[in-house]
């Protein structure tokens, strides 16, 4: 994909050929924005290695011998990072199962099958998407803490995100461009609509598969608000929530607590900058914006 | 039967169980929302069922009867005045540039979307190592700190909530304006070549008419995003401070609502909000949105 998105540009940049001062110009506005960008992540890493906090510009390039792993230790002496990283990966893992299984179907009938209220069901799924979480922060809450009494389970904290509605936006996208003629043929020939999904359409779409993973890894793994509110056992908390109330409460009481905050903050924050970096190419603007433009 | 469910009933069958959590995680709560906000509503143990008698607008006005409530709105008006345009000015000119550039692209395209993907929690850490009263901001400002510090000044919580949101949502919008950015027709800029126009011409006579589109979009997700704004409050300013200068109606429903017991006036809040999102958003599609002709 990227390098489809690569030749329209360089066509464009050719286009009536660029003033020398206008490219420069271009290089050191980009250039500065990646340094905005990036620096604070070199600053978390920095800030998580030193092992006496140091908040002057001298800090952020600091002495090797001021370099360990201690505040990692520290912080994981308060709140326990393995269990942390488990609970994030269930609450993930569980809606990105859910988000494969039931998302690949509702996408495969939107694109593929003609059926009666197809069409209010795609209004549905784009409606879905500017409904704000937060005005059923209550109404959920009740329900799901008080009335189905899954507070502190994980259950209680995947069933909102369990089918993410931008990625069945983007299934529906790549089965749409399917061709037709390949369908109708192994349906003469007998073949089921599972078969046809499984066989046929999913090993065709599945860049749109790597894109809607990523897409929908980011909500649970980062979301904070649902799981605080239904997890007050720390032993089921995901790392954000974990982490988030060792900011907030106890991290006053910790010799070099910005320290042990930041080495927190790395942990939280690797796997999914990793992930990122190595699937880079799916996570490109084609995709996205036909996925959010519908 | 393929008269009443169409030729292919088993779409319907396929789409039963996204349809099912429609129901039970969206449809069924907004309503219980409204019903919630207009009755007097409290946590009960389960099982049992209190009585919940109908209260009319009783909620509504005991949520903005409370002078707390009234700042928190007026916090993310500020909020949204710093954000959205800053947004949309930023993003459209990085798409524009990073759309031109050959050489590292990949790499300036990850870098740009690195805060977007990363947790928030995360980052408020690094931002809170930052803005802190002896942190990196304020030595390198030295004698022009200001005082009291950044997110302990309530002058100065909001503002800093607010751009440090436009960073963090960045490259989101980045990428929705690249995408946007190959619809434009190139032979526009060839055009507007031909007529004499400079590239701050094109850019403005090209560019910015042919993403509207996408910039409607990203005026309505970071206005969405926006009123949803709890983590950064709860977490950069140590709940909305200081005295409730960066309180959002979020934190405010969540304060009140959970934290105090009262879902009903938490749910008026909610509703108020959502409400005046939809105006916004109105506003923003009648002025930015493609014109029938």
């Amino acid at each position: 994909m990227t390098t489809v998105q690569k030749a329209p540009a360089t066509r464009r940049a050719r286009v009536g050929g660029m003033s020398r001062f206008q490219t420069v110009l271009r290089g050191v506005v980009l250039a500065l924005g990646a340094v905005v960008f990036l620096f604070p992540f070199y600053y978390m890493v920095v800030g998580a290695l030193q092992t006496k906090p140091d908040p002057t510009l001298a800090g952020a390039f600091p002495n090797p011998s001021n370099l360990s792993f201690d505040n990692f230790v520290n912080v994981n002496e308060r709140i326990d990072l393995v269990s942390g990283l488990v609970n994030s990966g269930i609450f993930t893992g569980g809606v990105l199962l859910c988000t494969v299984v039931f998302g690949v179907l509702v996408g495969y009938a939107l694109a593929m099958l003609e059926w009666r209220g197809r069409k209010a069901t795609f209004a549905l799924v784009l409606l879905v998407q500017v409904i704000p979480f937060q005005l059923l922060q209550i109404p959920l809450y009740v329900l799901i803490a008080r009335d189905y009494g899954l507070a502190d389970t994980h259950l209680g904290m995947i069933l909102p995100f369990a089918i993410n509605s931008t990625a069945v936006i983007i299934f529906r996208q790549y089965f749409l461009q399917l061709p037709k003629e390949l369908f109708e043929a192994a349906r003469i020939d007998g073949a089921g609509e599972l078969r046809l999904l499984w066989s046929v359409a999913l090993p065709l779409v599945r860049p749109a598969l790597v894109t809607a993973v990523l897409l929908t890894f980011i909500g649970p793994w980062n979301e904070f608000l649902w799981p605080f509110l239904i997890t007050k056992d720390a032993s089921l908390q995901p790392l954000a929530v974990s982490l988030a109330n060792y900011i907030s409460t106890v991290a006053a009481s910790t010799d070099n607590p910005f320290g042990a905050i930041l080495a927190g903050a790395v942990v939280l924050a690797a796997p999914v900058v990793v992930l990122f970096i190595v699937f880079q190419r799916y996570f490109v603007s084609n995709e996205l914006g036909s996925g959010v433009k519908g | 039967m393929k008269r009443i469910l169409g030729r292919q009933p088993l779409g319907l069958l396929f789409s039963s169980p996204y349809l099912a959590f429609v129901m039970v995680v969206f449809a069924f709560p907004i309503v219980y929302a409204v019903w919630i906000s207009f009755h007097d509503f409290f946590f009960a143990a389960p099982g049992a069922e209190p009585a919940r008698p109908f209260v009319g607008l009783d909620n509504y006005v005991a949520a903005f009867s409370n002078p707390a409530v009234i700042r928190s709105f007026g916090n993310v008006g500020v909020f949204l005045i710093i954000n959205v345009p800053l947004t949309v000015v930023l993003a459209l000119l990085l798409a524009t540039a990073l759309n031109k550039v050959v050489h590292a692209r990949t790499f300036l395209r990850v870098s740009y979307y690195v805060p977007y993907v990363t947790a928030s929690v995360a980052v408020v850490a690094v931002w809170l190592f930052l803005f802190n009263g002896n942190g990196l901001v304020n030595s390198m400002l030295g004698p022009l700190a200001p005082d009291p510090s950044w997110l302990i000044n309530d002058k100065l919580a909001m503002p800093i909530i607010a751009l440090y949101v436009t960073w963090k949502q960045l490259g989101f919008y980045i990428l929705l304006y690249l995408a946007a950015l190959q619809n434009v027709p190139k032979e526009l800029y060839e055009s507007a070549e031909m007529d004499g126009g400079g590239k701050v011409r094109q850019f403005f006579s090209v560019t910015v008419p042919g993403v509207r589109p996408a910039t409607l979009l990203v005026l309505l997700i970071s206005t969405v995003t926006g009123a949803n704004l709890f983590t950064e409050p709860y977490l950069l300013t140590a709940g909305g401070g200081p005295n409730g200068a960066s309180a959002s109606p979020v934190l405010m429903m969540y304060q009140l609502g959970i934290q105090q017991g009262q879902p009903d006036v938490a749910s008026a809040i909610g509703i108020v909000l959502v409400l005046g999102v939809l105006v916004i958003a109105f506003i923003q599609n009648r002025f930015v949105g493609e014109r029938e002709s």
